[in-house]
């Protein structure tokens, strides 16, 4: 028996380098100026994973949710390591809060079959939530270990893991089937690899090629050997067997009610003098009010 | 007061004492339930924890349901979650409250997901409002308002159809209430049912790291950027600081350097602070910076580009290098006392 991973990877939008605003007046993201990325905290889940591959031997699938766009994220992986990779995309998908999101990637977890590991980010930079993994984890019926900074030990049976909480770290110990998520902090995802990235070139190409209904697609008639994966999988609401109604907005009990651009008030910055007798009376100032003493 | 419906707030306990922040939701929720006139009441798990829960009653909770459990003295995701759950489905709250800590976080998402309800992230504000939806109309509906998308927006969040309407915070952004000793609360024990097979994490050993420092109930604040990280500029903010009678603080770059411990960091990922004097000294102030410091009462920024963002948030601005500018402040103050 060899361990069985699944790693669940968001596109995201690059959040941190936003120039304009992230939501136009309708209240719909503004995707021009938000570039695409992979979710920063799902590399480490990856990285993590290939690490435990290594160590302990096993397969590992990724699976993304989103839009057909979202396909590069698992390209990458692909580049990265990943053995096996699933896009899960369909319009009934839109609009969907953790609760349906989580709910979508259970149905997708367990078209899959048996698995041990599941990985998550621990956070995903533009919903912020934090919230799909947990529940991904209760929907399967599982246990969880949210946090992981480390992994101390793992074989085929159980895994010991460092996690940060609060005030500190936890050496804590679980058997397999287990959700865990990963911190920034785990490690240094490595590079793609540049004989991956050959192999794996096509794949996407040919994919932007085809519909995006259960498309199967070979490596330019190239007879594949069998550790390079043949085509990417697509999965929609029925592939993976899901309740149209608990997916996508019918099935997302929060509801955006309004949305506001963080806009930065200019206050009335009082310039301070850079001179011995500005700095002196500023000082003055602030202990007359009493904000020093 | 309608004494069946309450705002529930799940109490975090670490084996030694309740964190900070369930006392800061409970003195929220005293707020909320007030409108709502309804009452207040907690869900606490642990062992041997009673004499702990006395005290949320000093800020407003009525009446807490208390699981008691060897089992328990440790947190394990499912049978938390579980007891949550249990305790939500059998009193029903019509809101409940989670800091949104690391415990927090791994349980409220599981709780929601088995009651298939709302939850909304790391709420900044939480209000009692309408919303109105097709042809109808939420009365008495909970408005969750969260920052998302890295800082840059902030949404009302609404699950009015959810009952009931969960939500998280971050520690230190509600305000702590003023304790009234003469409120009690009423403790009502509840057995933990669970098979032990729900207990699937063994905890092996527990590593308590000691704040270094204590920004949250800091008056003054002298914080360092990357303009004044190396060894010359942040001595001068140290010694700013304790000249003043403040602490210091830090942006995450300087932390993640290493010349400062990680309870230094202000920001989105590090410490929401409110001190009456932020000082920001070579800090740019870029969105994830501000959002834990732009409630300050007041703000001096110190920095030599005078197009840095941190001046428009600031009240105070010195333009310059903070090697030359920060002697000159503790001169100034030095020579006043
Ligand atoms: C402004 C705004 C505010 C929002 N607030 C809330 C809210 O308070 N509550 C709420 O329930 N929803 C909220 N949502 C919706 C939420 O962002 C989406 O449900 C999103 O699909 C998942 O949430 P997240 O981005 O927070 O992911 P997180 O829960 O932060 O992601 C954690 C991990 O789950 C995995 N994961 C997440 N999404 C996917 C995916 N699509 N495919 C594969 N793996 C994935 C990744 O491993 C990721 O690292 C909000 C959305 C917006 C735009
Ligand atoms: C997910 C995420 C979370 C984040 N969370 C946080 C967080 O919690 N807290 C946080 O702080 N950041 C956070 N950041 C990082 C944030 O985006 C910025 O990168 C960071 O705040 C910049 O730090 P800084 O201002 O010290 O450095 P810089 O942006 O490099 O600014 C240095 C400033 O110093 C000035 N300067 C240089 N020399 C001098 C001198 N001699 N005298 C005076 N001024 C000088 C420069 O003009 C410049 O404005 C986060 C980023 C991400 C992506």
């Amino acid at each position: 028996m060899s361990l069985k991973m699944i790693v669940t990877v968001k596109q995201v939008p690059d959040t941190h380098n936003i120039v304009g605003d992230a939501m136009k007046p309708d209240g719909t993201v503004n995707r021009a100026v938000l570039p695409t990325i992979f979710n920063p905290e799902d590399l480490n889940a990856l990285e993590e994973a290939l690490s435990i591959k290594e160590t302990v031997g096993g397969s590992i699938t990724v699976i993304t949710m989103g839009p057909p766009k979202a396909v590069e994220v698992l390209k990458e992986s692909l580049y990265r390591g990943a053995d096996d990779v699933v896009l899960i995309s369909d319009r009934k998908f839109a609009g969907a809060d953790t609760l349906a999101t989580s709910y979508a990637l259970k149905c997708a977890i367990e078209k899959l079959g048996d698995y041990d590991l599941v990985l998550c980010g621990r956070q995903a930079i533009d919903g912020d939530t934090a919230q799909v993994g947990p529940q991904i984890a209760e929907k399967l019926g599982i246990n969880q270990i949210t946090g992981l900074v480390s992994v101390l030990a793992a074989s085929k049976k159980s895994i010991t893991i460092k996690r940060q909480v609060d005030d500190g770290f936890e050496i804590v110990r679980s058997k397999y089937p287990l959700l865990v998520t990963v911190n920034s902090t785990a490690n240094e995802p490595r590079s793609p690899r540049a004989k991956r990235v050959m192999a794996y070139k096509n794949i996407d190409r040919k994919f932007c090629d085809e519909s995006y209904v259960e498309s199967y697609l070979g490596t330019d008639g190239a007879q594949p050997s069998p550790s390079i994966l043949s085509h990417i999988r697509e999965w929609n609401v029925e592939s993976i067997g899901a309740d149209a109604l608990q997916c996508g907005l019918s099935g997302s009990p929060t509801k955006v009610k309004k949305v506001q651009n963080i806009v930065l008030t200019t206050s009335d910055v009082k310039q301070v003098p850079n001179t011995d007798v500005g700095i002196s009376e500023f000082m003055r100032e602030l202990m007359d009010e009493h904000i020093i003493g | 007061m309608d004494i069946s419906k309450s705002v529930m707030v799940f109490i975090e306990h670490n084996g030694e004492k309740i964190a900070e922040v369930s006392l800061e939701l409970i003195s929220e929720a005293t707020k909320l339930a007030q409108k709502l006139n309804v009452s207040v009441t907690a869900v606490a798990m642990g062992y041997n924890i009673q004499s702990d829960l006395e005290m949320l009653g000093h800020y407003g909770c009525k009446k807490v349901y208390y699981l008691n459990d060897k089992r328990l003295k440790h947190f394990s995701s499912i049978p938390y979650a579980k007891n949550v759950c249990d305790v939500v489905g059998r009193f029903k709250p019509q809101i409940v409250l989670f800091g949104a800590t690391v415990m927090g976080r791994d349980i409220a998402p599981r709780v929601a997901s088995q009651l298939k309800c709302g939850l909304t992230a790391d709420c900044t504000e939480l209000k009692i409002g309408e919303h109105q939806m097709g042809k109808k109309l939420y009365k008495d509906t909970l408005l969750q308002i969260r920052p998302a998308f890295g800082g840059n927006i902030i949404a009302t969040i609404v699950s009015p159809e959810s009952v009931p309407s969960m939500a998280t915070v971050r520690e230190g952004v509600m305000k702590l209430g003023v304790a009234d000793h003469s409120k009690a609360v009423k403790i009502e024990k509840l057995s933990c049912k669970l098979p032990d097979e729900d207990f699937m994490t063994e905890v092996l050993d527990i590593i308590r790291e000691e704040k270094s420092v204590d920004l949250k109930g800091a008056q003054i604040i002298v914080s360092a950027g990357m303009g004044a990280s190396d060894e010359q500029a942040l001595g001068l903010v140290k010694y700013l600081a304790s000249t003043l009678g403040g602490v210091v603080g830090g942006s995450r770059p300087v932390v993640d350097s290493g010349v400062l411990a990680k309870d230094h960091q202000v920001g989105q990922t590090g410490v929401t602070v409110r001190p009456n004097l932020y000082i920001a000294c070579g800090i740019s102030g870029q969105i994830q910076h501000r959002a834990g410091m732009s409630d300050a009462k007041r703000i001096v920024a110190i920095n030599s580009d005078p197009n840095a963002p941190i001046f428009s948030i600031a009240h105070y601005g010195i333009v310059g290098d903070v090697n030359n500018i920060i002697p000159k402040m503790i001169k100034a103050y030095k020579e006043k006392v």
